[in-house]
């Protein structure tokens, strides 16, 4: 009866969910996807990601080891998960020291300068994806064209994604009906047969990593299908209104960044919304903001620019859309 | 059918280990000790001097000013001394220690174990009889009962609720009281229907306990007013304000108190007190506790009198597990972890639970990752991650305007976040800073 007692305020048991498990649960939720990269765009998938998350990983590592002298943190999954999402949101072919550069600035200006893990206002890959967009404009916009698993990293045939297809043609008169043909149908689409970046194209692998992610709760549905929703509304009505001019609303959310941007990047839970009624607000403004630059904009493509700008808006948002307060009025029901 | 309440609350996992195990008389100790603050309010004050002979259910401590309740002698014997001691909360207290001589009770008390389902006195007696015989909550709360059993001036009650939930983790007391003395509960509910004069009276039980409501529900047939609402498995259900959501659909305004909306809510445990009482004369001397772990030998419900060592309890169920690292007092999400175990049970004692060392201690604590999961956990609508945030910059007024004060320390934050963050912790700290800053406003 020598037992030293452990004493400690309530409750005296935690739940076996942990952040380390959430982020090793969203890598798992993205391999879907990345079995369909490696499938349309060969060997480049592979060097891509393995750079990317190889960078990231490193440059957090290092940065908190020799700049910050505090013990390194990289185990808890977050920098990995970056990583990933780093390389989907880019080229399949992109130079590996573009790569390590987007893993620079994503880390080291998108996350540590902010204060690591939970600090950081925006999503640290899409920092890093459009510094890289404005940076490097050219590599960044060859996408490679799918055709089956490549052994070769530069010599891949490049050409237009289907949303750059579109807007470009219609900037030059011609209608949509006409440009619906040079672009892949709606079921190639899905599958993701389409030029794009790495881990955008397969809307139907995207959307079981996400089932997975709502299963296991690591995200609610909040946020994504607000923004699905609003795309397809939005561009349903515009679409309604003059569908020569416009695209139907399954080409704009089986296109582009949209599915990738709102299952795994608008989710990003230190850039996101904390209550549901702010995430849903959070993911109609991400709808609104895309297709108003995909239709009116000078991009053809305006998802990361729209979550960008959102995650801006979250700590409004957080101020503004509490959670219903029990009690607050009286009820006599 | 099964209903609930709307907002937040988790699903840990329930480890009912004792639910099949009858309720079992532990044997008297040599000695007890008997605190003489085992309530909510003031200190009862000692009415027996050291060497003085007790019965079993005579009163040895009497209740001082409005919020108090009195103290019985819980064994026979000789008083041996009245000294400071440490009690459960780890705080030194007076309490009287009594050398425990054969078993005599008082004369008066009825100690038969037959139904008595006829209720002969009055409103006013069966308040009397409630605080002379010192009841209090005994869902963990040990707030006085014959405070609740008088609705305020100016207020209406119209229903009572009977708190079966039992939504704690481990702990089965009010589960196999439910079963054992179901009768007896429902006789119980039906005083305090009496008390209140009110005509209804909800059961609320969790569906974990479908022979609780089987039983209950039967044996309801023969009591007029009294129905058993069987709820949908979820923690915090067992807090007044989501009962009464659960129940009744009706929401005590932040701040109010359950009779603002109509309500007295009593648990199981007190139901069956107030029967003990008012039919059989029995003051509050003994009470249920379950004694549990997944390492315990034999864990059980012992029916034990207050004051027994919890050492003893801890005996009858098969000794301490050679590797504990921590024992709590309650169950696991709200229950206080006791210093030592060389500590007396008081009326406030639902459960001892003993956790091996390799869960005693806290996981490492990772930065917040912002997921909201606290959020979504709070059944009171708070968001839990901000007010803990405001408490540890000590920005008391925002916390304040956050409804810190709304907080029932449930601990579905704490127990819900990934990164192990001791959310209520601070939140403790901030409510009773802000509750003690609000009390110096009204008396500035």
């Amino acid at each position: 009866m020598n037992n030293i007692l452990n004493v400690s305020p309530s409750p005296h048991q935690q739940s076996p969910e942990t952040t380390r498990k959430l982020m090793y649960g969203v890598v798992i939720a993205l391999f879907p996807a990345l079995a369909s990269s490696i499938w349309f765009f060969g060997i480049g998938a592979i060097i891509v990601t393995l750079t990317s998350v190889l960078s990231c990983v490193a440059v957090e590592y290092i940065i908190q080891k020799y700049i910050l002298k505090i013990k390194p943190s990289v185990n808890d999954g977050s920098a990995v998960v970056t990583g990933i999402l780093l390389a989907f949101n880019v080229p399949s072919n992109l130079p590996v020291q573009i790569i390590i550069i987007g893993a620079i600035v994503s880390i080291g200006i998108g996350k540590m300068t902010f204060g690591g893990l939970g600090s950081n206002p925006f999503n640290p890959a899409l920092v890093g994806r459009v510094f890289l967009l404005i940076s490097f404009p050219v590599q960044m916009t060859s996408w490679p064209v799918p055709s089956g698993f490549q052994t070769g990293y530069f010599d891949a045939v490049t050409g237009a994604t289907p949303l750059g297809i579109m807007g470009e043609g219609i900037k030059n008169g011609e209608t949509v009906a006409a440009l619906m043909e040079k672009v892949p149908t709606h079921m190639q689409l899905f599958y993701g047969y389409m030029g794009g970046s790495m881990g955008e194209i397969a809307a139907a692998a995207l959307i079981i990593g996400g089932i997975y992610m709502i299963w296991r709760k690591i995200i609610t549905w909040h946020i994504p299908v607000s923004i699905l929703v609003t795309v397809a509304l939005f561009t349903g009505i515009l679409w309604l209104a003059d569908p020569t001019k416009h695209a139907d609303p399954g080409f704009h959310l089986l296109t582009g960044g949209l599915m990738l941007g709102a299952i795994y990047m608008a989710t990003d839970y230190v850039s996101s919304p904390m209550t549901h009624k702010g995430m849903i607000i959070y993911g109609i403004g991400i709808g609104v903001i895309t297709v108003l630059i995909r239709t009116w904009g000078a991009y053809p493509e305006g998802v990361a620019f729209s979550i960008l700008i959102m995650n801006a808006f979250v700590p409004l948002l957080n101020m503004y859309f509490k959670p219903n307060r029990f009690g607050k009025e009286v009820k006599n029901g | 059918m099964f209903k609930t309440f709307p907002k937040g609350g988790i699903h840990p996992p329930e480890n009912k280990l004792t639910a099949e195990k009858p309720i079992v008389v532990l044997p008297l100790p040599p000695q007890v000790t008997v605190p003489v603050s085992q309530h909510i309010g003031a200190p009862a004050t000692p009415t027996v001097e050291k060497g003085a002979a007790v019965k079993a259910g005579q009163v040895i401590a009497q209740a001082k000013g409005f919020v108090s309740a009195n103290i019985h002698s819980p064994v026979s014997g000789k008083v041996s001394k009245i000294d400071t001691l440490v009690d459960t909360t780890g705080y030194k207290q007076t309490a009287v220690v009594i050398d425990v001589e054969g078993d005599e009770w008082v004369e008066t008390i009825n100690r038969s174990e037959v139904l008595v389902k006829e209720i002969t006195m009055t409103r006013e007696q069966i308040i009397e009889r409630c605080k002379q015989s010192g009841l209090v909550g005994l869902g963990g709360a040990t707030f006085p009962t014959h405070i609740k059993m008088t609705v305020p001036a100016g207020k209406k009650c119209d229903m009572v609720i009977i708190n079966g939930v039992e939504c704690e983790p481990y702990l089965t007391s009010d589960h196999r009281l439910m079963l054992e003395k179901g009768a007896e509960v429902l006789t119980g509910a039906a005083i305090i229907m009496k008390a209140l004069g009110v005509e209804k009276v909800v059961v609320g039980i969790e569906a974990n306990k479908p022979d609780a409501i089987s039983h209950l529900t039967e044996l309801a047939k023969d009591f007029k007013g009294i129905t058993i609402q069987p709820l949908k498995v979820k923690y915090p259900q067992g807090g007044e304000k989501q009962l009464i959501k659960a129940c009744t659909g009706r929401e005590v305004p932040s701040g109010g108190l359950p009779v603002d909306v109509g309500v007295v809510v009593q648990n199981v445990g007190t139901a069956f007190a107030v029967y003990e009482a008012v039919q059989k004369n029995k003051p509050l001397i003994e009470r249920i506790v379950t004694v549990t772990g997944k390492d315990v030998k034999n864990p059980g419900n012992f029916r034990v009198r207050i004051g027994t060592p919890v050492t003893a309890l801890i005996e009858a169920a098969g000794g301490m597990p050679e590797d504990t690292g921590k024992v709590v007092n309650g169950g696991p999400m709200m229950g206080k972890a006791l210093a030592m175990t060389e500590v007396p049970v008081t009326k406030g004692t639902s459960g001892i639970l003993l956790f091996p060392a390799a869960v005693s201690r806290r996981a490492e604590v990772l930065p917040c990752i912002r997921c909201g999961k606290c959020t979504s956990a709070c059944a009171m609508g708070l968001e839990p991650w901000l007010i803990s945030v405001l408490s540890e910059k000590s920005m008391w007024e925002n916390a304040e305007k956050e409804k810190i004060t709304d907080c029932m320390e449930c601990g579905a934050c704490a127990y819900t976040c990934p990164s192990k963050r001791p959310l209520l912790d601070y939140i403790r700290l901030g409510k009773s800073t802000v509750i003690r800053m609000a009390r110096e406003r009204i008396t500035k």
